[in-house]
């Protein structure tokens, strides 16, 4: 546990650092949806990695939290602050009840059933044009505001983010190593075993699929709070599959693999303005390869290759 | 008044046939594509993400070799199924095959890597516009009462018919069928009794990426074809593929028409927007009642 606790004071203070090290410039920018990703990523990975369920429609939560967000402050004037804690809570009691049914299903099927679900979604931010705006999407949303400090740069949004970021880090964290991070873990690795040892795998299974909704709502919420426009676009299938390509580069079942699987597949399309259109196909041939060559991930996969180019030094240096 | 009931009546009616009569042909397609997800699973388990990929390719070769190669439509239309089935043998080889570690999610991942990558690579091959195909033979309605239909959806349903024929003496009449069949069965006793399981792999994800490409030839005259077309086709056929219970028979054509039906029915009546939602809804529906699907089997697990 304690070794746990200087993982994450190490990573938050290099996340503190980071703005002094790149500056206040479009980089920062990038490094706020490098928050946002991670968030989404973690909520993801508890539901992949720990638990062993999949879902190709988180993309449609994410979507969920930013248009309540959006709808409850632009058009109704709500405070945002109270909206995006009752956005999730909203989120979070639909993907319970939606949950209940849909994780009965295994493998396959539910890879199936909850890409329909997304695209469920997905179709009503489109389709519902009076309240959404439709495939134009919604502006004007307010920045978030504590009295009269907004935050309306990149700065301020960097460390507003992250703090919700590194406190979901924690939690998860936390929440991994807690007995309901074994009983997940049962779970995954055989249901009836888990089911046997007295775990109650199906509300266990719905529970963290709420959970990781309520997540990836709270992260679209701050999200629409920091664009300040949405587009139904940003919701789709593809960032669903986004999502899935974060957690399983970074690592399933690692919190931290999470984000830097996140970093990666945020950082990368920005370096390769050049090849714009084309990098959905660095995506692809990058999910295929990593699943081919490195199946446990970037945070398993980087010693392993460290350990063998050692081992192979020190081979050659006996030889 | 009550003449006036009545011809409302007649209309919906016509109305309601016109509908049917275009669901049937969609619902021909999505049989097709479901089929082909349904060899791939029972000879290797795997739910292949990329077949809607196939589809695409199926439309745009045809459009290549129609355009650029200036081949006529009964030698371009071959031409590019077996461009689609090169694709499909390759992609068993390249990614399926190597694979170390074949959990589930692994798969499922590696086939949605693979058909991101050949999505991107046929953009940067073919660009992003939509382009149409021309109708196998003229544009002239056929009248049905009082609905009408193109003759490209007859040629969609015979076409279907056709290789629901072919599969069924393939799977039941033909020794590599049947060996495909003892694999699903139970592919380590159909290696124990001399059966090569990896050809018979490799021959699934040619059959169905060939199935595949035969779907977007016929109908990218009505559709329209691009380099994303096959995103949803593909999701589509998945659909009819678990209404009938993942089998290669005659269920997932069934589930297919169902779809295509109800989709048509529900983009007509209620409305067109919400078209793409209308067969997802009736799919979780039904994996909410019958998770093993509309004909499947319950199969118990074993521990």
């Amino acid at each position: 546990m304690k070794s746990e606790l200087i993982k994450f004071l190490f990573f938050s203070t290099i996340i503190l650092l980071i703005p002094f090290v790149i500056g206040d410039g479009y980089l920062l920018n990038v490094m706020v949806f490098v928050g946002i990703h991670t968030m989404l990523a973690v909520a993801l990975n508890l539901l992949l990695g720990y638990a062993g369920q999949i879902s190709l429609g988180h993309a449609g939560f994410f979507g969920m939290g930013a248009y309540l967000s959006a709808i409850l402050t632009t058009t109704y004037g709500f405070n945002p602050w109270f909206v995006m804690p009752a956005a999730a809570v909203i989120v979070g009691t639909l993907a319970f009840i939606i949950g209940l049914p849909i994780l009965k299903l295994k493998g396959h099927y539910l890879a199936m059933a909850t890409l329909g679900l997304g695209i469920i979604f997905y179709i009503t931010f489109n389709e519902s044009v009076e309240m959404t705006g439709g495939p134009s999407g919604f502006s004007s949303i307010p920045n978030l505001k504590i009295g009269s400090f907004v935050f309306d740069s990149d700065l301020k949004n960097y460390y507003l983010i992250w703090l919700f970021t590194l406190i979901i880090v924690l939690l998860a964290v936390n929440l991994a190593s807690s007995r309901i991070g074994r009983a997940l873990r049962a779970v995954h690795d055989s249901e009836v075993a888990a089911r046997v040892a007295g775990v109650n795998s199906r509300l266990l299974k719905v529970q963290i699929f709420a959970m990781s909704a309520v997540v990836s709502s709270i992260a679209g919420s701050l999200y629409a709070h920091t664009m300040t426009f949405i587009s139904p676009a940003s919701f789709g299938f593809n960032f669903s599959v986004e999502l899935l390509t974060m957690v399983v580069i970074g690592g399933l079942a690692s919190v931290y693999g999470s984000f830097l699987g996140a970093a990666l597949l945020t950082l990368l399309p920005e370096f390769l303005r050049a090849a714009h259109d084309y990098d959905i196909i660095i995506y692809g041939a990058l999910l295929v390869v990593m699943v081919m060559f490195m199946p446990g991930g970037l945070v398993r996969g980087i010693p392993d290759l460290y350990r063998k180019i050692i081992l192979r030094k020190g081979a050659v240096d006996n030889a | 008044m009550s003449l006036g009931v009545f011809r409302r009546g007649i209309m919906l009616f016509d109305q309601i046939l016109q509908y049917v009569l275009s669901g049937i042909s969609t619902g021909a397609i999505y049989a097709l594509i479901g089929i082909g997800f349904s060899i791939i699973y029972n000879a290797t388990g795997i739910i292949n993400f990329a077949q809607g990929e196939f589809v695409m390719l199926g439309g745009m070769f045809t459009l290549f070799f129609l355009e650029t190669a200036k081949l006529p439509i009964w030698a371009a239309a071959p031409t590019a199924i077996l461009a689609s089935t090169v694709i499909g043998l390759l992609f068993e080889r390249l990614a399926i095959r190597p694979l170390k570690h074949p959990t589930p999610i692994n798969l499922v991942i590696i086939t949605i890597g693979g058909s991101i990558l050949i999505r991107g690579l046929s953009m940067l091959v073919w660009g992003k516009d939509t382009h149409s195909l021309p109708p196998f033979s003229g544009e002239n309605p056929i009248h049905i009462y009082g609905a009408t239909i193109l003759p490209q959806h007859l040629w969609i349903i015979c076409i279907t018919a056709v290789i629901i024929v072919l599969n069924k003496f393939y799977f039941y009449h033909t020794i590599s069928g049947k060996a495909m069949r003892a694999c699903s069965y139970n592919r380590r006793a159909a290696g124990l009794v001399g059966i090569d399981v990896r050809r018979m792999v490799l021959f699934s994800f040619i059959i169905s990426s060939g199935m595949g490409a035969v779907a977007g030839i016929i109908v990218a005259p009505l559709t329209m074809t691009a380099y994303d077309v096959g995103v949803m086709l593909g999701l589509k056929g998945f659909c009819a593929a678990i209404l009938g219970g993942m089998s290669s028979g005659i269920t997932t054509v069934v589930g297919g028409l169902i779809l295509g039906v109800l989709e048509s029915l529900g983009a007509g009546l209620i409305s067109s927007g919400y078209k793409d939602a209308i067969a997802f809804i009736i799919l979780l529906l039904i994996l909410f009642v019958r998770p093993q699907g509309l004909f499947g089997k319950a199969d118990s697990e074993r521990v």
